[in-house]
This record gives C-alpha cells, sequence and structure tokens, in this order.
C-alpha cells in the first residue's frame, strides 16, 4: 500500500536532486533551467499528494497556479539565456563571471 | 457574484492592472518614440493608484474570502513602493539615452510597463492574507524584475544580472514553494489564520521544517545573510535606474510580507523564527559592514550597504511586538529615500562624453567641480551610516529601542558596535570626495528634474524630523493592522 510518506519521500529527493542540480552542475545553465523545473515538480507532487491525503482542494488548485506561473517562468528565462547567449557567445556556468568581488 | 467591498480594496492593484494593459496597447502602436509619455502615463496610474489607497487605510480588512488583505499595513508599505516606482520612472529616460545602453540610444517603451506589473506584484505581497496569493504576487513582481535586470540587451553584465536573478530567484521561490507545501500538509490551511490556529498547540516537526523553507525562500528576496550571494551581481550588472529600483521597492515589499507572514501566519510559534531572525539580522549587518570595505564599484558598494540596512531593519523584527513592527516600517520609508537618493547621486556620475562611471575613485575631488552633488553625497552617506542629525539616526534608533524594550539589549549593542564598522566605508566615500586630489571632471549636470529629485531627498533626510509626528502615527497605525 502507497502511503503520504511514501509520496513525501519522493517529493523530497527531487527537491534535493533540484538543489543539487543548479550547485553541483559545473556544465550548462540549461540544466539549471531543468532543476529549476524539477524543484517545481517536486512541490507540486507535495501539494497534490498533501491535498488527497487531507481531502481539501485548496492544495490542487495550488499546484494548477504552480504549474502556470512555472510555464511563465521557464520562457522569460529562455529569454534572458537567449540574449546572454547573444553577447557572450557560450552557456558554460563557469563563463558567467564577468562580475567578481 | 462580484463583491464590491473587495473590489474597493484591491481598487489599487486594478488600477494598476488596467494602467499597464493599456499602456502595453500604446506601445504595440505607437512604438518606443513614446516611451517618454508612456513613463509620464505610467507616473499618474501610480498616482491614482495611491489615492486609491484611502479606503484600505481608513477602513481596511479582508477582501475575497481573506485571500486578500487591504488595510494599513499594506497602505503603508504601497505608498512607499509607487513612491519608489515612480522615481525610478522618471529617471530612466536620460540614463538610457546618454549612452547607458551602447548601441540602442533610447529607452524602449516596456521599461515603465514592467515597473507597473512589478508593483501590481509588490501589492499582492504585502496585502497577501493567504500563501497562494503571496506567491502569485511575489512571482509577477520576481518576473517582471528578471526582465528589467536584463533590460540592456546588448550589454553583456546586463545580461548575465538577469541570468545570475533568474537563477538565484527561481531557486528562491522553490524553497519557499517548498515550505508552504509543508506548512499546508501539516496545519491543513494555506490561509495565514488557519495556519496561525494550527501552530497555536505547538510546532510539528514538519511545521518547523515548513517555517524554515519559508523563511530561507524571504531571506532570499530581502537579500539577507545568508542567502545574499546575488545582491551585488545583480546591483552591479543592472542598469543603474533599475538597481535604483531593486534597493528601493522590491525590498520594501519584501520585507513587509515577511513581517506579515511572520506576525499573522507565524505569530503563534514567534519564539521558533525569533532565533532564525535574530541570527539573519546579525549575520546580515556583520556581513554587510565588513564586505563592503574592499568595494571599488559604487553600486556594488551599496548593494552590500542594503544588505546591512536589511539586517537593521530585522532587528525591529526580531523583538516581535508592535512596536518592532513601526520601527521596521519607518526604517523602510526612511530607507527608501536614503537609497533613492544615493542611486540618483551615482546617475550624475558620467564622463566628460556623457558615459556613465561607477568607480569609486572617480568621485575624487567631486567638491571642487560640483559643490552641490558633493554635499548632496556626504548628506546620503551620512545618513546610511546614521550619524546623529540626519534622518539615518533616527531610523536606527527606532529599531534600537524596540530590540531593548522587548529585553533584547545584547542584539541592540551588537548593532550599535557594527554600526561603527559600517561607518567605515561611507566615510571613505565622503572623504573621496572631499579630500583627495580631483580626478577628471564630470560631464555637467543635465538635468533639472534629476537635481531637483536630489534636493528634494536631500532636504528630507536633512529636516526629516519635522515630519516625525507623522511618520510615527503612520506606522503605529500599519502596525497596529496586523493581528
Amino acid at each position: 500500500m502507497i502511503g503520504l510518506s511514501h509520496y513525501l519521500v519522493v517529493s523530497a529527493i527531487l527537491f534535493v536532486m533540484g538543489v543539487l542540480g543548479i550547485f553541483i552542475n559545473r556544465k550548462n545553465i540549461i540544466i539549471i533551467l531543468m532543476a529549476i523545473e524539477l524543484i517545481l515538480l517536486s512541490v507540486n507532487l507535495n501539494l497534490v499528494a498533501f491535498s488527497a491525503y487531507l481531502g481539501d482542494l485548496v492544495g490542487q488548485i495550488f499546484s494548477m497556479f504552480v504549474l502556470t506561473v512555472a510555464a511563465g517562468e521557464a520562457a522569460i528565462g529562455l529569454a534572458i539565456l537567449v540574449i546572454y547567449f547573444r553577447s557572450r557567445g557560450t552557456i558554460a556556468v563557469d563563463d558567467a563571471n564577468r562580475m567578481k568581488g | 457574484m462580484l463583491d464590491t467591498a473587495s473590489l474597493i480594496l484591491a481598487l489599487p492593484e486594478l488600477v494598476l492592472t488596467a494602467a499597464g494593459l493599456i499602456l502595453l496597447m500604446i506601445a504595440a502602436y505607437a512604438g518606443d518614440t513614446s516611451a517618454k509619455m508612456i513613463g509620464w502615463l505610467g507616473v499618474v496610474a501610480l498616482g491614482v493608484a495611491a489615492w486609491a489607497l484611502c479606503p484600505a487605510w481608513t477602513q481596511g480588512g479582508d477582501a475575497f474570502g481573506g485571500l486578500y488583505r487591504g488595510d494599513a499595513f499594506g497602505a503603508f508599505a504601497k505608498g512607499l513602493i509607487y513612491l519608489a516606482a515612480a522615481v525610478c520612472i522618471l529617471i530612466a529616460p536620460r540614463f538610457f539615452e546618454a549612452g547607458g545602453a551602447n548601441g540602442a540610444r533610447a529607452i524602449r517603451a516596456e521599461y515603465p510597463i514592467l515597473i507597473l506589473f512589478a508593483c501590481v506584484g509588490m501589492g499582492m505581497m504585502v496585502s497577501a492574507g493567504d500563501m497562494l496569493t503571496l506567491y502569485v504576487g511575489l512571482e509577477l513582481n520576481s518576473l517582471a524584475a528578471y526582465v528589467l535586470a536584463s533590460f540592456m540587451r546588448q550589454d553583456g553584465r546586463s545580461a548575465e544580472a538577469g541570468l545570475k536573478y533568474f537563477v538565484l530567484g527561481a531557486l528562491a521561490s522553490g524553497i519557499l514553494l517548498y515550505g508552504i507545501s509543508l506548512l499546508y500538509g501539516f496545519t491543513g490551511s494555506t490561509s495565514y489564520a488557519g495556519i496561525a490556529a494550527a501552530m497555536a498547540d505547538g510546532l510539528s516537526h514538519g511545521e518547523t521544517f515548513g517555517l524554515v523553507f519559508v523563511l530561507a525562500g524571504l531571506a532570499f528576496k530581502i537579500s539577507a545573510v545568508p542567502f545574499h550571494m546575488w545582491t551585488p551581481d545583480v546591483y552591479e550588472g543592472a542598469p543603474t535606474p533599475v538597481t535604483a529600483f531593486f534597493a528601493s521597492a522590491p525590498k520594501v515589499a519584501a520585507m513587509g510580507l515577511t513581517v506579515r507572514v511572520a506576525m499573522e501566519a507565524m505569530g503563534s510559534a514567534a519564539s521558533s523564527w525569533q532565533q532564525i531572525v535574530v541570527f539573519v539580522a546579525l549575520a546580515s549587518i556583520l556581513f554587510g559592514a565588513v564586505a563592503a570595505i574592499g568595494q571599488t564599484n559604487i553600486k556594488r558598494l551599496l548593494a552590500y550597504s542594503s544588505i546591512n540596512n536589511v539586517g537593521f531593519a530585522l532587528i525591529g523584527l526580531a523583538a516581535g511586538t508592535a512596536e518592532g513592527v513601526a520601527a521596521v516600517m519607518s526604517y523602510l520609508a526612511i530607507y527608501v529615500v536614503m537609497t533613492i537618493g544615493s542611486f540618483l547621486c551615482v546617475l550624475q556620475m558620467r564622463d566628460s562624453q556623457g558615459n556613465p562611471v561607477e568607480d569609486i575613485a572617480s568621485l575624487a575631488g567631486l567638491s571642487q567641480s560640483r559643490k552641490g552633488l558633493a554635499a548632496a553625497f556626504a548628506i546620503f552617506m551620512f545618513s546610511l551610516a546614521g550619524i546623529p542629525p540626519l534622518m539615518g539616526f533616527w531610523a536606527k534608533f527606532l529599531v534600537f529601542d524596540a530590540a531593548v524594550a522587548a529585553g533584547m539589549t545584547g542584539l541592540a549593542a551588537f548593532g550599535i558596535a557594527m554600526s561603527v564598522v559600517g561607518a567605515f566605508y561611507y566615510l571613505k566615500i565622503i572623504k573621496t570626495v572631499y579630500f583627495d586630489e580631483p580626478a577628471a571632471e564630470y560631464a555637467p549636470a543635465g538635468s533639472r528634474m534629476e537635481s531637483a529629485l536630489i534636493a528634494v531627498s536631500a532636504a528630507l533626510i536633512v529636516l526629516g524630523y519635522l515630519f516625525n509626528p507623522l511618520l510615527d502615527t503612520m506606522s503605529a497605525a500599519a502596525a497596529a493592522a496586523l493581528h
């Protein structure tokens, strides 16, 4: 029988993978965008699992809002990535170091 | 069914949304040549929205079933946000025209519209009564801010700033959301009142985790240590008017949001978050003061200064009393004037060709070529350092007073000691301006409006004590609206 705690564990693993994907990844900014999506999806999983467990619809409505905002966020992230690539010619994480201090 | 009372309370957001959409249509048809007019219309819209705050100020209350709350606290914060946003719209055209954007030498019409949309989001943030409205407002503000940070498309630094802001901002939203999902699961509610009621009988482990994640996400947004790392890069890379905007309006919104969440949603678990807020405040003050010392770029230095100031404002929140909240609101009001004034001065820093310069060394001997500007710099820096006759001192005094009244003498003593460390780098700028060998002269002041704005904010900083009774009454009313 799969219960609430299974969902929470999967969601926690996804969340940690997303955060590590942002901090450990040294290659490519696109991978960072994917890691951000992973974080948001782990939150959605959490919300829906809690919603089913509590028998309360608010969590599912919340996850709809999160999905919508995530789409807008991805669009803006990719747009910024494109202008960054135009001015710099690379999307490697290590090259994003024009400012230091 | 439409609920008229709710709509009236939410009128400022409705006005700004409608104005933003209409101006977007005008911009789509008239093109970038209409940018200045759109800017002025945006300022008018902000004025109308500020007027629409009156119902919320006099008889605030819940709207839309508790999702939104139009009260004196929100109205106070929104007044500051609209003021800062209006100034940031007014100062932009000249910056973008005069060699700000290498290549395209004109302001694009989206700039004021993006600021208006960011203001809608910030209004939602400070008026949220539910985690759902909080999240949507926060994202509305953040998405507009990511675009603003990378507004100078041809400039590699601006694009890099936008990228860094986006990645770390999205991470912060993710952390905040994860905390919200945990709070929802373990309290069974997303409304502040429901969460507070569920927390009243002690914190479970799940609730504690949720509380920590939410506070971590909010600390990112107010750029408090240990989640400050994006601030210097973004402030340095973004165009100067946008940096002025980031340092003022979103800061007020995020602080207001943090105060409301801490006092209303988590008020019954105050002892748990107080430790976290005390740590974050101390770390921000210490780090903001020490890391600023070696900086050579004025925008970077002001970024560390803003981290430092957030730490001081958080001392008021750490007190956890109504007096402390009132002190935070007064602090924010004074901070907005000081920081906008400082950035107006930074905007005046242009070499003889009219290109912006950001080196602190280029300020050397400014007192001989531009006496007025040098005096304004001195006033704002002395005020940020908290030197007594100026308003910056009064802001710090209020938060320390609240902390001492709440029995946190050690915290206040540490804050006072650290403000001495912070004074060092502010005084270093004044020394550069007044006592160093003159460097190359700046281009003459070109804009009457900018000079007038500098004069007004400097006058407010010097003579602000005349308005103290008003400020005290208003911040006390704002604090009393939280429950």
